[in-house]
């Protein structure tokens, strides 16, 4: 038999399992991407059967194929322009008649279509019988019953795709009908805009699509057809203006005769798992307390688990590796043992013990979300997250960021609106991240004695409420207080898939590495050369010249040009405003020595301006590459650090002049 | 009555969508098309809401339930 490639596309609502399935068809032979010019995540993979070579597109997981989304929009054109040789579109037999919505929309389109018919296991759990042969029948498209977390159901997917790809099915769908009511209007539009489809569009399709109003159609058809003709489209289209609701209709009307005689109910009154949980987990009360209670396990495991594994990195690995340097580079000028020691190794030492509480958070993420926990954490903080124009769902990444703003902002990604997706990764920086409360449990003891809790809590309550008013201006001045809408599935509480999860952990860790990492290992080393040279001592390097230029904006926050060196070096990793300090002062590795120092030097307001600045300051280089990654834009990383730079020293120079002016 | 004044328990029929065109249309692709019965699941006065309709359990903000149109069933009369 011939080798050829068969592009299979995965299509489905979210929470279908498709992610399961596309990890259980391809494997490890997977790449993940950006769709082209955009921000979401294209994930293809390669998987081999019967001496064929298939190759799997993940669509993004969609309700429908109306304009509503980007994803929307990238799932309906791969589609329509790519024409894959199959479109799988897996269902949950849960909630089937919701989730044969998209099947509705995919069957029109001029790809052959074969049904997933995914969790057949958790309908039944639920007292839900779906019958696959009855279905298939009514649809007249392939159905395969499949339980993708335990692996079943994907051969006889894969020999369904082989048989209708080979022309050994006749593949005769039953499509959805044109409702009587508008099959006159559709083929009115469709007349009339004939001559003026592109290929390859299907212009029955089309015409649908303008009469259900998609913004995306309607200006590209009105962008190709004359001023009047398109007036006579518009004055049709306008007549029929909540045709959007209709077809809607149309398509449910559809799926109740697909699934009359497939499906069997729960009986009435038969109270589920989920339906048990939900009482909890939902509730205003309970429900606040368990997600602490879930977030309090997770800060546990971090601290438990991640702070002595970055520990053990750090002294070990990343020791043991500049001893190694050093010992080889025994008769190398001195230049060339720090450029390796400090600026390299330490470079990659900072990436490398950033892993384990990455690897923990997007495990916990990833368990809270394939469990189906994730929309009910969203829910029970909807009401207070959208009064920063912010979605429930942006309420877990950006909690997280009190451990570390790195998977805060790689976090936002579970947040489906672009703009609120956006916002939620302008303000984590602003969460105060472990690294941060380091540097303030070491200072605060030195100023404020007694009072050291109370000025740390108060570093802490100051950091969330200016990203509280961040959150409420960027909502009212950038994207003009338009509210997200909240519409939000619930999906049915399922055991997870750690096969799925460790791919998620796998990918996320990959792609820090490879693209913040490169950039953190940069920074490192420019700071290195900034602060080694010429001379190779820091009090006169280049780094001191820089402090000295800020020395200006420092005193009216009463800093030293050593304090905002310290604060430069920050940038690297948090905790090194520490270590900086220490060298500049004189103070070695002695930290009581260095607090003795900066006790004399510093005075207690000044103290207080320095740990304002620091909190609200520039995140670690870390965050500021991870920002890059997820926005994919230069424009919006360099506003999110000239934001957090006005905002610290504006907010630090208030503190010291007003602090210094009360006494 | 709208959809967001339906007490826990108390199920209506979808009558009407109100609202712009981006809401209207995610509305009804979530199965919120007239004659959709909907089942309020929780619902405490204010704040988001959950309902049951067509077999899937819907969080919705306030607004949005209140662009839903609904009559309700009474019980047993259906």
């Amino acid at each position: 038999m011939a080798e050829h490639l068969i592009t299979v596309a995965l299509a489905g609502q979210p929470n279908v399992g498709k992610s399961t399935l596309f990890n259980l068809l391809t494997g490890l032979n997977q790449h993940v991407g950006n769709w082209p010019g955009k921000t979401i995540e294209r994930k293809m993979g390669t998987c081999h059967f019967n001496g064929h070579t298939l190759e799997i597109v993940d669509l993004p997981g969609t309700y429908s194929l109306t304009a509503n989304s980007l994803e929307e929009r990238i799932a309906r054109d791969y589609i329509i322009k790519e024409k894959p040789d199959v479109v799988v579109a897996i269902v949950n037999a849960a909630s089937l008649e919701r989730n044969l919505y998209l099947v509705a929309e995919l069957l029109p389109l001029p790809v052959p279509v074969i049904v997933a018919l995914n969790m057949v296991d958790v309908a039944e759990s639920e007292g839900m019988k779906v019958e696959p042969h009855v279905l298939e029948a009514a649809l007249g498209v392939p159905v395969v019953p499949m339980v993708a977390t335990k692996g079943q159901g994907v051969r006889p997917l894969l020999e369904e795709i082989d048989r209708l790809v080979e022309g050994e099915v006749d593949y005769l769908p039953n499509r959805p009908q044109i409702r009587e009511d508008h099959l006159e209007v559709v083929e009115e539009i469709e007349s009339l805009v004939n001559p003026y489809v592109p290929e390859p569009y299907p212009r029955r399709w089309v015409a649908l699509k303008l009469l259900e109003g998609d913004a995306e159609i309607t200006e590209m058809i009105r962008e190709r057809m004359k001023e009047d003709t398109w007036q006579e489209v518009h004055a049709i289209l306008h007549q029929h203006e909540d045709a959007v609701v209709a077809v809607a209709s149309g398509r449910y009307d559809w799926i109740a005769r697909m699934i009359r005689a497939a499906l069997i109910r729960p009986k009435v009154g038969q109270i589920s798992l989920t339906h048990r949980l939900d009482r909890w987990t939902t509730h205003p009360f309970w429900g606040i307390l368990i997600l602490l209670g879930i977030v309090g396990f997770i800060f546990w495991l971090t601290y438990a688990v991640g702070a002595p594994l970055q520990g053990w990195l750090d002294t070990v690995v990343v020791g043991g590796a500049a001893d190694l340097a050093n010992a080889a580079l025994s008769g190398a000028p001195d230049w060339l043992t720090s450029l390796v020691v400090d600026g390299i190794i330490g470079g990659v030492g900072t990436v490398l013990t950033f892993l384990p509480i990455l690897i923990i958070f997007f495990a916990s993420f990833g368990f809270v979300e394939d469990v189906g926990y994730m929309a009910r954490a969203a829910y029970v903080m909807d009401r207070f997250m959208h009064l920063m124009g912010l979605h429930g769902k942006s309420f877990l990444p950006l909690f997280l960021g009190f451990g570390c703003n790195v998977p805060s902002v790689m976090g936002a990604r579970i947040v489906e609106s672009p703009r609120a997706r956006l916002l939620t990764i302008l303000l984590a920086p602003l969460m105060p991240c472990t690294a941060r409360m380091a540097v303030l449990a070491f200072l605060t003891p030195i100023f404020f004695g007694a009072a050291a809790p109370l000025v740390s809590w108060g570093m802490v309550g100051l950091s969330l409420v200016v990203l509280a008013l961040s959150g409420i201006v960027f909502n009212k001045v950038l994207f003009r207080g338009e509210r997200v809408a909240f519409i939000m599935e619930l999906p049915l509480y399922h055991i997870p898939d750690w096969r799925t999860i460790g791919l998620l952990i796998l990918q996320r860790s990959r792609a820090f590495l490879a693209r913040a990492g490169t950039i953190i290992l940069v920074v490192s080393v420019i700071i290195w050369a900034l602060s080694a040279l010429p001379t190779g001592d820091i009090d006169t390097s280049f780094l001191a010249t820089i402090g000295h230029l800020l020395e200006p904006v420092g005193r009216l926050m009463g800093q030293s040009w050593r304090m905002m060196v310290a604060l430069l070096t920050s940038v690297v990793a948090k905790e090194n405003a520490i270590a900086t300090l220490g060298v500049l002062f004189g103070a070695g590795e002695e930290e009581a020595q260095l607090a003795t120092i900066l006790s004399q030097t510093l005075t207690p307001t000044a103290a207080l301006a320095f740990l304002v600045v620091q909190m609200l300051f520039v995140p670690c280089v870390a965050t500021v590459a991870t920002v890059k990654q997820e926005t994919n834009s230069w424009r919006w990383t360099g506003f999110s650090v000239a934001y957090l730079l006005v905002i610290s020293f504006v907010a630090g120079i208030l503190v010291y002049q007003i602090a210094g002016f009360v006494g | 009555m709208i959809l967001a004044n339906l007490a826990p328990g108390q199920v209506g029929v979808v009558k009407r969508l109100a609202g712009g065109w981006g809401m209207v249309s995610r509305l009804a692709a979530f199965g919120f098309t007239p004659d959709a019965k909907v089942e309020m699941v929780q619902n405490f006065g204010r704040g988001p809401i959950i309902v049951m309709v067509r077999g899937t359990r819907i969080a919705l903000g306030r607004g949005e339930a209140q662009k839903i149109i609904v009559s309700p069933i009474v019980e047993g009369g259906e």
